[in-house]
């Protein structure tokens, strides 16, 4: 029986040993030819059985933290000190004005990192932090950067991120998804941000809530039965009798085997995923360090510490998003407004994982899908730029207290050191141990892979 | 039309074919040994890492593990000449001359010693003996002329009848090829299957519904020998053929409600098409004809209005593809929406890729990008309406095809009177007044503005892109209705673009003329007239290279393709090349698809792919007689599936055999009938059905087209709620179905991913599915209405508990679930969990054994009719 400790006592249906012992062979989850390994007498292995990388890896799991809209670069981690001095010259584009950052940065940590005043608990984390300063991306428009840091593509249709990581490495836990996403927006490439595309659908991420709604209400579609738990124990029971009846008239079939064995796991999920979500238990002092409580860092609190409880329960990916970051205007309040309300959370986030061991193979990543102008726009904003953003990392085996890249003087466009979307993507598998040129797939007639013919693994951040 | 030339593409390359293939019957036993012993060996160890079928990464296209291999040789000619040390590269590469490819390279422990070398030379002078068959599978650039040779590039032929031991055995022409395709691998087919699992086999494959108790009953009376014949052609001839056959080539087309990709805009009117598929089935269209119709329908000539409408709707297959909509250079989005066609077109129709050759020549089947490029300039000079509604984000609105009104096409029914009509106008004039209004004061915003400006922007910028959708919404609104207030019969689709451009002289590479939308956001397109396509260097639009001529690809070219006239775009004839009976993919492809649809597997398994990365015919023999019954049959699709559900061969039992299982475990030669899953249509109509709630009358339009348009999910759109709620009691083929969002009922069970070309569909077994089963809320419901049905059925009177009329009850559930009676130990099953049910069954009130009142009986039968719904027998065919 598979017990884990940080969701309380669990009671499967049935366990694995009555499974062993009642059907011919064992696993039979998923079974449809060409993707899973057959045995002899067309057993197949569970699709999201863990998978060894390509090489030793340096992180395990993923949580990818999407600033959507594309926080201002050059008021947050691009110090840039000659657009201060510079404010109310004129800009780049004609009719502009260049406009410093209202925001004071300074160095943090033993590393000195330049990080502005409007991250100050973030601050606190300098030394764990890689800053990649010099990031680029192809369009200067949210929905189709927002699909090619997730996808690697926004021409094609193509499978996001985590669904490659999870083909590539599988879970660890089978009772939860592997790859999770919170409060997803339903725009700017909707669910391909987390589909799989053409991989097959089971490593596409299990949606919880949406970015409308508060995370305290979200849940996982049709996890909660109006039956009481015997009524609903019974009904499965007579389930799982006419599934082995008919196994054992079909002699041989893994596919009936799949759905008892789909039943047990959902029997499953129906206690862990909410285990997991019940965060009740957590201490006080847990739930300050995320903030939550307060207005104003309640609910991105509440997602690090979902996200923490599932990376921990073994979930390999999880994303979570905030928005929105795009302060054409209103910079001033909505910009400061934003790091307010997930800065003490990511904050706390890296200091639990920290306190519990984890941050060393849990990869975190902070990004926008681009930057923003240096100089303003309607006074008090700032337009798209695609030349020039910074994301940062922690954890899973990146640099600490690195800052790489460079831009210009203002910000305008990276310099030195340009990191592309496929980079940064070849970059996060390498840290997972999956080599970018070798986790492919074979759709219509070729070998797919998230990085297409580009990516260069930047070697420099890896600790 | 001219064909392209393949001779100045492959004159730039040098023939590496001119190796005389040795005969492995001329290797001695010493010979033989010598390679063993000596060369094998170090080949395995040394080399196959990076150069061998199964290497991670083969390196510069050279494989040395098979003596094809290693004669062809890689990128770099031949590895191996047989008694030519000086041209065997192989040779030069060990001996570590050449710095450029010394190998094995120095961190895999470099040079290898000199007796090994010399081992190789000697191998090499007396010959290269190499007792290693097979082909090797890497295909290099240069090998197109090789490439041509793949089996599905070859005309069709119509195969003699095959010797066969069993004569008896079969009952069609089709099962002859089965049976000596199982004798080549000295398998048996197993028995028949039995009369019930026939007729439910028949009726979900032909239909998508299970047989009604009057039909189930019927049939096993009815002891003549054409039984089964007389219920497949009424089934062949029932509207739900079309429904069920239909929504398979929708899978194929792709069919979405909306453009997907980065911005996802409703398409409302691609009901339209999906209505043109199911009747075309319905009326057992040939298929080359609907073929034309969908890539050349309005360029064909039609009787009547009624089928000028028919034809132009048919070309919605080449407009319901996905849409980058928020792209900003249009020759960007108009390179990415003929690419789109030309995958489809080519995966969908022809199993080809030809879409690989947007960048570069194809790296595995004969396709230079210049064949891509003359595709397509045939449809850059066609005008695609898809009919968005402006909206934010959406920088490429389109216009839709107005049908002829004396055609008599269905209209969704809304009307809009001459009040509301005023009203609306008089909003749009507002809103258009406010628009422009806030325009200015934004642009001087942006430029910097006076202070007052600035104050007021925070507060316009939002109100400002609500506007857009607004506005964009209301306007396709009032262009949907005509003059008395009638909703307009509006289609998608395909229009030539007229022959000579209006105004500026351009082509491509020309800046952007046309502005013909109207309002500050409207799309601009940067093609308007009939156009040869350049050839983009790296398929990168700002590359424009040398024009390449309208055409077909001239891999295939067969004979004399007609000329394409300057004046229009082409796709007549490519429509008229794709039905040729000579064209050796086009009825291959189909009659594949329909062996997949009706086996669960095609002959070839990569029904969208038959070029040479694609999986080969299990049967090939199979396959060329049924290509060559389409086309005999007039390209009938009815005629072709009556053909094969009447064979021996499909009327095969499902049972395992264990001895045919060790020789064939993915029965691809059918030597029993696969046990499939129903797709996502099949259980949810099931269940209707066996609720007795299905209502077959087939609903105008759809979810979609009633809401109007709009964005997917967001801004004031379509919600996503409504759309994975969607529910009704009409057949699952008309839910809606836009892109990246799903009703429930479809997601749960592997729908076709609609972006892509989608010839088969996963079956996955997953949780969600056993959570779906257990807690939907459209699950219960049914189970519920079942429950009813079964009570009702055998009426107990108001103090009848659960124990009452038990087994007449439970076996009418079953034949009402899974068409037949439950057995000994499955009437068992259900007299014990419904006499054990626990009163009080809802959540959070305690459960206590006995059963008291009408409420708990009902529950009891719902828990046990879901159950039968959840079981694995419900969505598996026998």
């Amino acid at each position: 029986m598979n017990t884990d400790n940080s969701c309380g006592e669990i009671t499967p249906l049935f366990t694995r040993r009555d499974i062993l012992k009642t059907f011919s062979c064992g696993f039979g989850w998923l079974a449809f030819a060409g993707l899973a390994q057959r045995t002899a007498f067309g057993a197949v292995e569970h699709p999201l059985a863990p998978k060894a990388p390509h090489f030793a890896p340096k992180a395990k799991r993923v949580i990818f933290l999407t600033m959507r809209g594309a926080p201002s670069h050059v008021d947050t981690f691009d110090y840039k000190p000659q657009l201060t001095a510079d404010d109310g010259k004129a800009g780049k584009r004609p009719g502009t004005k260049l406009l410093g950052s209202k925001w004071k940065f300074s160095q943090s940590g033993k590393s000195g990192l330049w990080i502005s005043e409007i991250f100050p608990n973030v601050a606190k984390h300098a030394d764990e932090m890689c800053l990649v300063r010099s990031m680029q991306t192809d369009l200067p428009s949210h929905p189709q950067a927002f699909l090619k840091m997730h996808t690697g593509n926004s021409q094609f249709v193509r499978p996001s991120l985590g669904a490659w990581a999870l083909y590539g490495l599988g879970t660890t836990n089978e009772n939860l998804p592997g790859f999770i996403t919170l409060t997803p927006p339903g725009g700017f490439g909707g669910a391909q941000n987390y589909g799989s595309a053409f991989l097959p659908a089971i490593y596409q991420a299990t949606k919880i809530g949406s970015d409308n709604r508060a995370i305290a209400q979200a849940e996982v579609r049709n996890l909660e039965t109006k039956l009481s738990p015997g009524a609903q124990r019974n009904e499965l029971e007579l389930i799982q009798t006419l599934n082995r009846q008919k196994l054992a008239r079909d002699r041989v079939n893994p596919e009936v085997e799949g759905v008892i064995e789909s039943y047990e796991l959902a029997f499953k999920m129906q206690s862990q995923v909410p285990a997991v979500m019940d965060f009740s238990k957590e201490s006080d002092a847990t739930k300050k360090l995320y903030g939550i409580g307060d207005a104003a860092t309640d609910d991105f609190g509440r997602k690090c510490l979902l996200a923490r409880r599932f990376v921990e329960a073994g979930v390999r990916f999880v994303e979570i998003s905030h928005g929105n970051w795009d302060q054409h205007f209103n910079l001033a309040t909505a910009l400061g407004n934003n790091a307010r309300s997930v800065d003490l959370p990511i904050a706390g986030l890296l200091t639990d994982l920290q306190s519990r061991g984890l941050l060393n193979d849990t990869l975190v990543v902070w990004a926008g899908e681009f930057g923003r102008t240096p100089h303003a726009q309607g006074g008090d904003g700032r337009d798209h730029n695609h030349k020039a953003f910074t994301i940062w990392m922690a954890g899973g085996g990146v640099k600490g207290g690195l800052s790489y890249g460079q831009t210009d003087e203002y910000g305008y466009e990276a310099v030195e050191n340009k990191v592309q979307i496929h980079d940064l993507h070849a970059t996060i598998l390498a840290l997972l141990g999956l080599d970018h040129e070798k986790l492919t797939f074979r759709y219509a007639g070729r070998d797919f892979r998230l990085t297409d013919v580009a990516g260069n693994v930047v070697k420099e951040i890896i600790a | 039309m001219k064909p392209l030339h393949l001779a100045a593409f492959l004159a730039s390359t040098s023939p590496v074919f001119a190796i005389e293939a040795a005969a492995t019957d001329g290797i001695s036993a010493e010979q033989r040994d010598f390679f063993e012993k000596k060369i094998r060996p170090v080949l395995a160890d040394k080399c196959y890492k990076c150069h061998a079928q199964d290497s991670e990464k083969i390196k510069g296209g050279l494989t040395l593990d098979t003596r094809d291999g290693i004669r062809r040789g890689g990128d770099n000619g031949a590895a191996v000449k047989p008694g030519n040390l000086k041209d065997s590269l192989l040779i030069e590469a060990l001996r570590y001359e050449n710095k450029d490819f010394a190998m094995p390279p120095k961190k895999e422990g470099g040079k290898l010693s000199a007796a090994v070398i010399a081992d190789f030379e000697k191998w090499v002078q007396m010959g290269a003996p190499d007792p290693r068959e097979g082909a090797a599978k890497v295909v290099k650039k240069n090998d197109m002329e090789e490439a041509k040779k793949w089996w599905s590039f070859q005309p069709v032929k119509k195969p003699a009848a095959p010797a066969i031991k069993d004569a008896g055995w079969p009952r069609r022409d089709i099962d002859t090829f089965v049976l000596a395709g199982l004798e080549g691998k000295g398998m048996k087919p197993v028995a028949d299957a039995d009369k019930l699992t026939l007729l439910r086999r028949g009726y979900f494959d032909l239909i998508g519904l299970p047989p009604t108790l009057e039909e189930i009953n019927a049939f096993l009376k009815d002891v003549s020998p054409d039984a089964f014949a007389k219920v497949v052609d009424r089934l062949l001839a029932s509207p739900q053929f079309g429904e069920r056959w239909g929504r398979h080539w929708l899978d194929v087309a792709r069919f979405a409600e909306s453009s997907g990709k980065d911005v996802n805009i409703a398409f409302p009117h691609a009901w339209r098409y999906r209505d043109y598929v199911i009747g075309a089935f319905n009326s057992d269209k040939p298929y080359d004809e609907f073929l034309r119709e969908q890539i050349a329908g309005d360029l064909i000539p039609s009787k009547d209005q009624k089928e000028l409408a028919e034809h132009l709707v048919a070309t919605g297959f080449l407009a319901i593809g996905t849409k980058g909509l928020n792209e900003r250079n249009p020759r960007q989005f108009a390179m990415d929406v003929v690419d789109e066609q030309i995958d489809t077109v080519s995966q969908a129709v022809l199993g080809l890729t030809v879409a690989c050759a947007r960048c570069h020549d194809h790296k595995f089947d004969p396709i230079p990008q210049r064949d891509y490029y003359a595709l397509a300039g045939i449809f850059l000079s066609t005008e695609t309406r898809y009919g968005t509604a402006g909206a934010i984000q959406n920088r490429h609105p389109s216009e839709l095809i107005e049908l002829p009104t004396s055609a008599g096409a269905p209209t969704l029914n809304k009307t809009l009177s001459q009040e509301d009509r005023g009203k609306k106008e008089l909003l749009l004039a507002n809103l258009k007044k406010e628009q422009e209004e806030l325009r200015k004061s934004l642009f001087a915003g942006r430029m910097g503005g006076d202070d007052a400006q600035l104050k007021a922007l925070p507060q316009r910028q939002p109100r400002a892109l609500q506007l857009v959708t607004q506005i964009g919404v209301l306007e396709s609104e009032l262009k949907s209705f005509d003059a008395s207030g009638k909703s307009k019969a509006l289609a998608m689709g395909a229009q030539d673009r007229p022959a000579q451009e209006a105004g500026f002289g351009g082509g491509f590479g020309g800046r952007f003329r046309e502005r013909r939308r109207q309002g500050p956001y409207a799309g601009r397109t940067a093609f308007s007239s009939i156009t040869d396509s350049p050839l983009l260097a790296r398929g990168e639009v700002d590359k424009p290279g040398e024009k390449i001529s309208r055409g077909v690809p001239a891999l295939l070219n067969f004979g004399e393709a007609s000329a394409i006239p300057s004046k229009s775009s082409g796709r007549k004839e490519l429509a008229e090349w794709i039905t040729s009976s000579q064209n050796p993919m086009t009825a291959r492809v189909m009659v594949n698809r329909v062996w997949h649809w009706l086996f669960g597997q095609g002959i070839v398994e990569s029904v969208d792919n038959f070029g040479t990365m694609g999986q080969k015919p299990a049967n090939p023999e199979l396959l060329d007689f049924l290509a060559t019954r389409l086309v005999e049959n007039g390209w009938s699709l009815k005629k072709t599936i009556r053909e094969i559900v009447l064979s021996h061969t499909y009327q095969l039992a499902s049972t395992f055999d264990e001895k045919n299982f060790a020789t064939d475990p993915e029965n691809a030669l059918n030597w029993r009938m696969s046990k499939r899953r129903l797709d996502a249509e099949c259980i949810r109509d099931a269940m209707l059905s066996a609720s007795g709630t299905l209502d077959l009358r087939a609903p105008i339009g759809s979810l979609i087209a009633e809401s109007g348009g709009g964005p997917i999910g967001r801004f004031r759109g379509i919600s996503e709620e409504s759309i994975v709620n969607a529910g009704g009691n009409f057949r699952s083929v008309y839910l809606p179905v836009p892109r990246d969002v799903l009703p429930d009922a479809l997601d749960a069970f592997d729908f076709a991913e609609n972006s892509l070309v989608a010839g088969k569909r996963e079956t996955t077994n997953v949780p969600s599915q056993a959570l779906y089963l257990l807690n939907s809320p459209t699950v219960t419901a049914q189970a519920q209405k079942l429950a009813d049905r079964v009570l009702a059925a055998y009426p107990a009177g108001p103090n009848g508990g659960v124990a009452a009329n038990l087994d007449q009850r439970v076996a009418h559930a079953y034949w009402l679930t899974l068409s037949r009676a439950p057995d000994a130990a499955e009437r068992q099953a259900a007299s014990a969990f419904l006499l054990k049910f626990p009163a009080n069954s809802v959540k959070g009130e305690s459960s206590t054994p006995a059963l008291r009142d009408a409420a708990d009986v009902k529950a009891a039968w719902t828990s046990f009719c879901r159950a039968l719904f959840a079981s694995a027998e419900f969505r598996y065919l026998n």
